[in-house]
Parts: C-alpha cells; structure tokens; sequence
C-alpha cells in the first residue's frame, strides 16, 4: 500500500467529489494555475478546467458568500479560504447568512456547502498567519466544524461533508500537508465521532487536528515510564462526539486536553466544562489543558515553538495529573 | 409582457395593467399602516422597518421579473414580499411570530422567507444579501438556466466593502444579477452626501463595468419599464445590470427613530410626488379609475388586510419543543 500525502489525500478527495457530482465545483484564492496557496488543487484545473476550478479575486466576503449563494442554487461548492485568518474578512457571510439561513427560514433553505481553510502555526509565519480560531467556529450553532489529523480523514471527509446539507468547515492543518500515511483506498469516513488512535487505561489525552500527533508523541513518551495514555482524536469539532469522549474520561478517570487554540474561552474549555458537567464523580484529577501561550503567535521559531503545545508539556500535564510530578 | 409588448397592449390591457400596479402599492402601503397600529398595540415587536413612500419600486420591478427569477431583499422587504406575491396573511403571522409565518416565527419583519417564489430574505445585515445574489446567479449561470436574480438593497449598502466585492466579482463573471438600489437618500440617519464622497451610485457600479442606469423611483411605470428592459439585458447573458431607484421613505429608519436628522419640509415635498398619488392622477385623467373602482380596491384591500390579521390573531405559536429545529437539516439525504 502505497503512502499519500496529507495534501494528496485533499486534492483527492477533491477530484473524486467533481467526478461523482458535478454540481461540485472549487473556488478561491489562486486554486486554478496557481495550484492553491498550498498547493492542494495542483492539477485539478487541467481536468475540469476553469469553470469548476474556479480562480477568485481576493474578495473574502463576496466569495464565500457567493459560495452560500450556489448552494442555495442548488450547486455543491468547495469554497477554499487560504487560512482561517483570513476567513475573518468573510466572518459576516459564515455567521451570519450560512449558520443562519436555515433556521430564519424556518427550515426552507439549507446551506449545502463545504469551507475549507487552513489553521495552525509552527511554520513561522507569524500572527496573520497561524492562529487556530477553529474554537471560535465551533460556537456558531448551524455549522459542522471537522478537523482532520490523518491522511484517511483528510481523504475521507470531503464526500460525506457534500453530502451533508449544512454548512460544513473543514479545518486542514497547515503543518500537516507533507506528512504522509497509508491510504485504504478512499473510503468515506463517517463526519460525526470522535475516535479513539491509542486506546489506554491511564489517562484521557483529547487533541485535534495538529495536536493529534503532539498527543500522541506524548503518550509514547509516557508509556516508557509505565503510563498507558489514551489518546482521543476529535475529529468532529460541532457538534462534538461527547459520548466517545465520556466513555473514555470514564474509564481512565483523567483527562488532558491539547488545543493550539488559546485557552481562555476555548474549544478546550468548552470540554473540559461538559467533561466536569458530565463526569465529574468519575474524575481522580482536575481536567488538565495545554494550549497555546495567550500571545499572537510570533515568528522567531524559539518563540513561535514555545508558545506552542509541545509533547513534553502533554507530558508534564499527564504527570501531574497522575500525582506523579516529581518526576 | 415584454416592453414592445407593454407598449403596444391595448387600452383595456394597459387599464388592467395600471390598476394591478396600483392594487400592489395600495396593498403594501395599507398592510405597512396596519403594521404601525399592531406595533402600537404590541402585536408586532422588534424591529420594523417601514417602506412607505417606496412601493412604486416593489410594486414596478416584481411586475418585470418572472416566477422562476430569485429575489434577494432587505430588512425592509414588506413590500418586496406582498408584490412577489407571498401570501399576505403568511407575512402578517411572521409579524406575530405564528407558526403559520413565511419563516415559523423565527425571522420576524426582517426575515420573511419564501422558496415557492424564490424570495431569499430578508437580509438584516446591510449588503449582507448581495454576495448571496452573486452565488444565485453563479448557480443558474453554471447551470444555464436563462434566470435573473433581482437583489434589492439601499444606499446605505454601497458603503459596505460587499458591495464592492460583489459588483466586481458579478462584472467579472458576467453573472445575471439584477442589482437593484433603492436609494432612499438616508442610511438610516445618515444623509448620503454625508456618507459617500461620490453621490451618484449608477455612476459608481458604472466604475466596475456594469450597465447602470439611475430611475424615478416613485414613478412605478417607469420602474416598470426599467427594470424590464434590465432584465432582459440580463437575461440575455449581457451580465449584470445596475438600477439605482431615487426614492424616499416617509417614515422613520425603524419604530425606534426619532427622525431628528432631516426636516418636516423635506419628506412633505417628497410627498407631493407620492407614486400611488401620480398613479391615481394619471389612471384617472386616462379614464382608467374611477371614484368607484378606487372605492372597491380600497375596500378589497382592507378586506385582505383584515383576513390577515385575524387569521395571525388565531394562528397557533410553534411549539416551543420543536425551539432547536432547523438549526440543522432534519435529514442527510433530502438531496438525493
């Protein structure tokens, strides 16, 4: 079985939609000779040419909004946002028509579109560049919010997003376009759990995204001292999966949750607060959380890294949680 | 009807045509001052905005388009809504917050709703509806179907950045929009010239490559006639197309301003070119009205808004168990 990239997984998942449906079409920023800011869509304007691959003016606001348009239309569109920092320019359409719409029209007109956009720093691109507001998305109610951290979720979750007629963003981190991983072929994958990558007995370890392989780097690090990690990967970040989550909490009776997000008034606060709401008496430790340095995030790489969740952190936080901080 | 055809419709024809033009601002005008006296009496709460004073661009530009045309509107939209032809009393019961509202009870006067005529809001974020416009014709462009989607908004919109975005992506992609400025002179309290450098709007879409052409916006044949020919600019896959309406609101921004910012002389001159007044003027120095037939519409119009009211007075509220509907779809498969 032959390794894919994280970005070929992507672009993919893209090519397989537009052949399936071609109601299906991609626009944005430089997606068409240019190949995407990251190069995902490299190739795809060749095959369906410029009416599907679709080159945009760098009009936030009115492409995304465009993009809530054609679903209601009746089109299928991928909307791709070059970095979550810059869907703040198109904030307004998000919230306000595609998380909307559906609801102010008393069920009349669903929004059937796909957002995708890029989060995450440690590429040194400093503030404007790299921050991971996913959290902030995942307050609206009428949005589905996925964040894939593997290969098959970033192939596997486009299709069954189309599918779905709200409003999906999908969340692709930036660090992770180069990883690679084996593919099962192309399977969809299904956009409503969370599931757990390392299963353990100790402590809970939730991550996403990003912070998916943080975790993970930390819970093999913990298991040469002895201490069995699980490791939770979100996947879905609304509505979340709180059952996978509980049961988990439940049986490990400790809980790290790892966020690149900052963590006041945060994704990671929003689950430790249903975690205590809901497990609370299952609990042998506080909930503990590493999150990002409450700073913008800044381009020197000793800095950018130190405000970063780092595994030795994830480390440090199991530890204590486990009475075990003296290392 | 095209605008040959309007032209060279016999007189009986054209008698019909202006006493329906006239049926559709008399209904939205006498629905709006029902609308005042239910918001006194606390029937209708939160925000209204009222369209009096407008209704010859409602009442001419809905007569121009076609059923499978899309609407995009404003948080002032009554009056789009009734001439699109959402039935009155399914507007009146949105004002109540009924179950039996164009949008549940979940949008109020600003967020009327209606897929059978394609009416897509009811937009209460200004210019908040002209992305949408664009992506409603990027469909139907992408899909060849010969549609225009007509979006209306007020000059208040042209300060907004989506304004600019969209006219630009609309020109560049030839897409079929109708933009349709109701340029009422004010944005909210502000005086336009004390918002836009530039106060011709035409002139400014003209800047993005559109066609745009500024109308008497209280004069509703000349709407008409506008908007028609627009259309079928659009329509013809000629790209966008920019009416700007010179009209004027009589009434207060919303129920909450106190209309400090303009004089009383001001809105009485604007009155004396009242669009339903120079209708009437003119239907009856063409012998197309009389002082019966007027009588009978105004007794018809009354009688709708009365059979409105009643039936949002007796219409149930939804049931507070079903509050978290439609936040989203009921099923993953309604699409096939």
């Amino acid at each position: 079985m032959a390794d894919t990239t994280y970005r070929e997984a992507i672009r993919e998942a893209i090519r397989e939609a537009m052949r399936r449906d071609e109601r299906v079409f991609l626009m944005g920023e430089d997606v068409g000779p240019y190949g995407g800011a990251f190069g995902v869509s490299l190739g795809l304007l060749e095959e369906f040419g410029p009416e599907r691959i679709r080159d945009t003016p760098l009009s936030e606001s009115a492409f995304v909004g465009a993009g809530i348009g054609a679903a209601l239309g009746g089109m299928r569109p991928i909307v791709e946002v070059m970095t979550v920092n810059f869907s703040l320019l198109a904030l307004d359409q998000i919230i306000n028509n595609a998380a909307t719409l559906l609801h102010m029209s008393g069920g009349q007109f669903a929004v059937p579109l796909v957002i995708r956009m890029t989060t995450g720093a440690g590429r040194q691109l400093a503030a404007q560049h790299s921050h991971s507001l996913e959290g902030w998305y995942a307050h609206i109610p009428g949005l589905r919010i996925l964040a894939p951290a593997t290969v098959a979720d970033a192939r596997g979750m486009l299709w069954p997003a189309l599918r779905c007629p709200d409003p999906v963003l999908i969340f692709e981190y930036g660090g992770l376009y180069n990883a690679s991983g084996e593919l099962d072929g192309g399977a969809a994958v299904d956009i409503d759990t969370a599931a757990v990558r390392r299963p353990g007995s100790d402590v809970t370890i939730i991550g996403y995204g990003g912070t998916l392989s943080t975790s993970l780097t930390a819970a093999d690090r913990l298991a040469d001292d002895g201490i069995d990690a699980e490791v939770v990967d979100l996947r879905t970040l609304r509505p979340l999966d709180d059952a996978t989550l509980l049961d988990s909490v439940r049986r490990t009776h400790r809980a790290v949750i790892v966020d690149e997000g900052w963590r006041s008034g945060s994704l990671s606060a929003e689950i430790s607060a249903r975690i205590t709401e809901q497990a609370f008496y299952d609990l042998d430790a506080p909930v503990a959380r590493v999150c990002s340095a409450e700073v913008p995030i800044p381009y020197a790489r000793h800095m950018e890294q130190a405000a970063l969740p780092q595994p030795a952190g994830v480390v440090a936080a199991v530890r204590a949680a486990l009475g075990r901080s003296d290392g | 009807m095209t605008t040959a055809d309007l032209a060279a419709a016999a007189p009986t024809d054209r008698a019909e045509h202006h006493y329906e033009l006239l049926r559709q601002m008399l209904r939205i005008r006498r629905f709006e001052e029902r609308c005042v006296q239910l918001y006194s009496a606390t029937k209708i709460r939160g925000f209204l905005h009222l369209y009096i004073g407008e209704e010859a661009v409602a009442a001419g530009a809905m007569a121009a388009l076609t059923p499978a045309d899309a609407i995009v509107s404003t948080y002032r939209e009554h009056g789009h809504a009734l001439a699109r032809g959402i039935a009155m009393h399914s507007v009146m019961a949105e004002m109540y917050g009924k179950a039996t509202g164009c949008s549940r009870g979940r949008g109020g006067s600003m967020h009327l709703f209606d897929a059978a005529t394609r009416f897509y809001g009811g937009n209460a974020i200004v210019g908040g509806g002209l992305p949408l416009a664009v992506g409603l014709a990027l469909a139907d462009q992408m899909a060849d179907r010969p549609v225009v989607t007509a979006c209306f908004f007020g000059d208040g919109a042209v300060a907004e950045g989506e304004f600019h975005e969209c006219l630009n992506l609309a020109a560049l992609w030839h897409l079929p929009v109708l933009f349709c400025c109701e340029n009422n002179l004010y944005a909210m309290g502000t005086r336009i010239d004390r918002a836009h450098a530039v106060t011709n709007l035409a002139a400014r879409a003209a800047a993005y490559g559109l066609s745009a052409v500024d109308v008497d916006g209280m004069d509703v044949l000349a709407v008409e006639t506008q908007t028609r020919a627009a259309a079928e600019f659009v329509r013809a896959g000629h790209g966008p197309y920019f009416l700007e309406f010179r009209t004027y609101r009589y009434r207060a921004h919303s129920m909450y301003d106190p209309d400090r910012y303009r004089e009383k002389a001001e809105i009485a001159q604007w009155q004396q070119h009242d669009p339903i007044d120079a209708l009437v003027r003119r239907m009856r120095g063409d012998a197309e009205l009389d002082d019966d037939a007027l009588a009978r519409l105004d007794a018809e119009i009354a009688a709708e808004i009365d059979a409105a009211v009643q039936a949002a007075e007796e219409a149930p509220l939804e049931p507070i168990e079903d509050l978290t509907r439609f936040v989203y779809a009921e099923s993953r498969s309604h699409d096939g």
